[in-house]
């Protein structure tokens, strides 16, 4: 941070005005020209948290492709599919058994399994091959997508949230001011996105100790560096690899079910969630997690103000900050050149 | 990556090697006879298909084989796998239909086809080289990642876009031109016009691979640090050559619209962008046959999976599947395709048992 400042200082000062005129926004009751010029707060505050909570589901979803990416070189063009597996699954725990929250654990484990299988009997066949890896997750994400259209159709699914979870809930935020009495009116905000939000916030921050601040987390990030070397002094590599492709794959089979609770599970939802995925890692910078959320987190913001102010052209929006990034640091935000 | 090097290696190799022994013969001797057959088949096709194969089935498939050639160019020429070739047919689509003729009046413009044609193409050539210009940034599997996105950027953009590409329902009606005297729409001509058009690109992007651009360009694919070293512009020719494969991609763009007479945003959707590399994998982009190979045999199973599918005691719309465990099988076992299959037997046809490695003849 401090670095940054030094190196940095004009863009340092730009960021931060742009921040503190972000929180003014956030915070203040905005004045009439505001309000003339680009719509009323309530709009602008549901955009910028609807598109907080769909980066905090596609940081889910793509911090699993990055950390995978970022070990093992492996670019997993089936993450989608495990995405929507993971929904699947979820939705039919959640059904049958009536709790919400069973379908997170079966998910996650399920999914991991799977992609223990995958990593087992196709990537460690083909180690080094970049191609022919990503060819393979191609056939593997066709062949996958159909069958699971062949065993649950293609209807829409949601997953329902428990009764406590359900409805929206009183923020304190201020969205305007009651002519009548001059109370102020607070937003309402489905308290199951905010839930959604802050777990993926705590699984962010996991993620974050587990690899700056543990045994296993100092192999994952020497492996990320320079993998040959870590071999070489004698860590169980191959279990490693195993252990975060598991991860990783959990992570898309949690999201789904995030997804499904949130949006809805139908068939090319796995494309959605690998495209989101791919540009969330192109812009964040491969293999870090930090990447990752940022890029998550601007994605989601992107396609939300997109679709709220500019609506035609809201996938511009996303497509138009990807060529930015590309163009100025192709490597990605938090990636190493 | 290294297999697809390794194989393109060996095969210019060969090409050396029978130019060297064709040097004192003529150009048509030196041309192996089985394509001479090839030609002939292709030629008098008319005479023995219905016109439901030709329209259909060969039409189809030279045209799904150009688009496939250009990207089989990029990827086995440039090593740049570049997902973006079918989107870059369906902008030529678009581009024809907006300026040309179709049934949506109120946004074409209806210019004649002299205009239309090589405006769309030139267009489609622009949006190839600017597409280039991005991907080169990047290299190997991150030039996938980017061309897939720029993809469905499109197929989103044309689908929400009403002003330009008239949204969801695209464009229909959108006829080949009554030419000389001929009706392009018939199923004879169109077979010719495709079967020309194929065997144009074919044979170019033939010359190119032995023309000093396309040595320099694989010189490139195996050692850019040595060849910008040498005093090449790594970077100009990788756009030059998306550029070449978006000509390629942009007339068999045409071709596929007036085949298809409409053009929508499923055209260039993430299933038929996708088709397009599985069809170059199948047929293998070692060399520049493999694409249509691979063509023919996707729009063969496309066509008849149903009856396929049916035999198995499956229903028949377990296409994708078929085609999806035909792609893991291909890419699993031999990952250069039909065409590294075939290389493959060949060697072991000519390896002498006395010898321990294949394919070294003495």
């Amino acid at each position: 941070m401090r670095r940054f400042i030094e190196q940095r200082p004009i863009w340092s000062v730009i960021l931060f005005c742009l921040a503190a005129v972000l929180i003014w926004m956030i915070f203040a009751v905005w004045p009439q020209w505001l309000t003339s010029l680009i719509g009323r707060k309530k709009i602008f505050l549901n955009a910028l948290f609807n598109g907080i909570t769909l980066g905090g589901l596609y940081f889910l979803v793509a911090s699993g492709f990055t950390l995978i990416f970022g070990l093992m070189r492996n670019v997993n063009l089936a993450h989608g599919s495990l995405y929507l597996l993971g929904g699947y699954i979820g939705y039919g725990v959640a059904s049958s058994t009536g709790y919400w929250i069973l379908a997170f654990p079966v998910s996650f484990f399920v999914v991991g399994a799977f992609g223990v299988l995958l990593q087992f009997f196709v990537f460690r066949r083909m180690e080094g091959q970049d191609l022919r890896q990503t060819l393979v997750t191609i056939g593997i994400s066709i062949v996958m997508a159909d069958l699971m259209l062949w065993i649950w159709g293609g209807d829409f699914y949601n997953i329902n949230p428990p009764s406590w979870l359900s409805g929206p809930i009183e923020t304190f935020f201020i969205t305007g001011v009651k002519r009548s009495t001059g109370e102020f009116i607070f937003m309402k905000y489905p308290i199951v996105r905010l839930v959604i939000l802050a777990a993926s916030v705590v699984i962010g921050f996991g993620m974050w100790l587990l690899l700056n601040r543990t045994q296993i987390g100092m192999m994952i990030r020497a492996g990320v560096d320079d993998r040959d070397m870590l071999s070489a002094t004698g860590a169980r590599i191959q279990l490693v690899f195993v252990g975060v492709f598991a991860f990783g794959a959990g992570l898309a089979g949690l999201a789904g079910v995030v997804g499904g609770t949130f949006q809805s599970i139908a068939p090319g939802e796995d494309i959605r969630f690998l495209l989101a995925s791919l540009v969330v890692v192109i812009v964040g910078g491969m293999g870090s997690i930090t990447g990752a959320a940022i890029g998550a987190a601007l994605i989601g913001l992107a396609e939300q103000f997109g679709s709220v102010y500019l609506p035609t052209y809201a996938v511009v929006v996303t497509f138009v900050i990807m060529v930015a990034v590309l163009a100025f640091r192709p490597q990605g935000i938090m990636g190493k050149a | 990556m290294a297999v697809v090097d390794q194989q393109s290696g060996d095969s210019v190799k060969t090409s050396a090697d029978s130019q060297s022994q064709g040097a004192k013969t003529t150009w048509f001797e030196r041309v192996p006879a089985i394509y001479w057959l090839l030609a002939l088949v292709l030629l008098i096709m008319p005479v023995m298909a219905s016109d439901f194969a030709l329209y259909q089935i060969f039409g189809w498939s030279f045209i799904l084989g150009m688009i496939a050639l250009s990207l089989m160019f990029l990827a086995g020429y440039g090593g740049m796998v570049s997902i973006v070739q079918m989107t870059i047919a369906a902008l030529a689509g678009y581009m024809l239909a907006i300026i040309g003729d179709s049934a949506i009046t109120e946004i074409s413009l209806g210019w004649p086809w002299w205009i239309s044609i090589p405006l769309a193409l030139l267009i489609a050539m622009i949006f190839g080289t600017l597409t280039g210009a991005l991907a080169v940034r990047t290299d190997g599997i991150y030039t996938i990642m980017i061309t897939l996105a720029i993809a469905s950027a499109f197929f989103y953009f044309t689908r929400q876009n009403y002003v330009l590409f008239n949204g969801f329902s695209g464009f229909n009606g959108v006829l080949a031109p009554n030419l000389f005297g001929i009706d392009w729409r018939n199923p004879v001509p169109f077979y010719y016009l495709t079967l020309f058009w194929a065997t144009v690109s074919y044979l170019v992007v033939l010359y190119i691979s032995r023309a000093p651009f396309g040595l320099a360009l694989q010189g490139v694919r195996d050692n850019a640090r040595r060849m910008a070293a040498l005093g090449y512009n790594v970077n100009a020719h990788r756009i030059a050559a998306y550029t070449f494969a978006a000509l390629i991609a942009g007339l068999g763009g045409i071709l596929l619209t007036w085949q298809s007479t409409q053009i929508s945003p499923g055209t260039a959707g993430i299933g038929p962008v996708i088709d397009i590399l599985v069809i170059a994998v199948i047929g293998g982009m070692t060399r520049p046959i493999g694409p249509f190979i691979g063509a023919f045999i996707y729009v063969i199973l496309k066509t008849f999976a149903i009856d396929i599918l049916v035999s198995l005691g499956l229903s028949g719309d377990r296409f994708q599947l078929l085609i999806g465990l035909c792609f893991l099988l291909i890419v699993f076992f031999s990952p250069d395709g039909i065409l590294g299959l075939w290389d493959r037997m060949r060697a072991y046809q000519k390896r002498d048992p006395l010898r321990d490695q294949m394919g070294e003849a003495p």
